[in-house]
């Protein structure tokens, strides 16, 4: 009951749970900042932009420290912050791809053709099989190490595209406006990603344990 | 609709804009005769799920 009438000293009195400690640790700062910088740097494709964005959010952070408990919330919380500075920059940016890639792309047509036959059914060692929970992936570090590589793995238009949709969560419009593409060009390639990907993890990590 | 790459398309489609009334039957036909496209549907779904982790610092908080 008194913790919940005073919230904020009974936080600050819990010495395990300080997030200014965290921000103070000097190791736990240089990993959380070089995890920020990856992720804003595949987004971004540019150093100085994603080191401002990372630079910004972790100062946000440490201005507003106190309202979180434990490394996790902390941690949740700045990639929120991180991830709204990427969507607006995102927004803000024009001929975001240029036009040879979106000519490479739409060459790319052929690319279904190893995943189904020529009446559209999917060939025989293509069938998506029954995966494992996804629960226990998430909390593995070898499946992301697996999943950055699937993701690199991508046409980087394609990787582009799925991470402002799913990463930084633009809608069809957002995304459209960004890179400069129509929305049905989008649909195909977020259709041809989730295929190469699901496929790629599918190979490399679900498949093989279940 | 018969074509799994149709079907494919539809359920990656669905995941960005409302489907059609003609679109959604044509789907949930083809789905009760396809595992493999049911089991598509749910990975697109998994898919979903991991990149949010992701995006919350996921990779950072997980175990070796």
């Amino acid at each position: 009951m008194s913790d919940f009438l005073a919230p904020d000293t009974s936080s600050e009195t819990r010495p395990e749970t300080k997030v200014e400690d965290s921000l103070q640790n000097p190791q736990f700062l240089v990993d959380l900042r070089q995890q920020m910088l990856r992720f804003a740097s595949l987004q971004l494709q540019d150093a100085q932009l994603a080191e401002d964005a990372v630079q910004e959010a972790l100062m946000g952070a440490l201005k507003n420290s106190r309202s979180f408990t434990g490394r996790s919330a902390l941690k949740t919380w700045v990639f929120a912050i991180l991830k709204n500075k990427i969507a607006d920059i995102l927004r803000q940016r024009q001929r975001f791809v240029d036009a040879d890639q979106l000519v490479r792309g739409d060459r790319e047509e052929h690319d279904h053709n190893e995943l189904f036959d020529q009446t559209g059914h999917w060939r025989k060692d293509e069938r998506p099989k029954k995966w494992a929970d996804p629960e226990s992936a998430i909390h593995d570090k070898h499946f992301w190490r697996i999943f950055d590589a699937c993701l690199n793995h991508l046409p980087s238009r394609q990787a582009q595209i799925f991470m402002m949709r799913e990463f930084i969560e633009l809608d069809s419009h957002e995304i459209c406006a960004a890179a400069e593409i129509s929305v049905s060009n989008l649909n195909v390639t977020l259709h041809r990603a989730r295929l190469r990907l699901r496929e790629c993890l599918e190979d490399n990590w679900f498949g093989v344990e279940g | 609709m018969k074509s799994c790459r149709e079907a494919t398309r539809l359920m990656s489609e669905s995941q960005e804009r409302n489907l059609y009334f003609s679109e959604q039957a044509g789907l949930k036909l083809h789905l009760a005769m396809c595992a493999p496209c049911r089991n598509f549907g749910k990975q697109l779904r998994i898919l979903r799920r991991i990149s949010k982790s992701y995006a919350e610092g996921g990779p950072e908080k997980a175990e070796d």
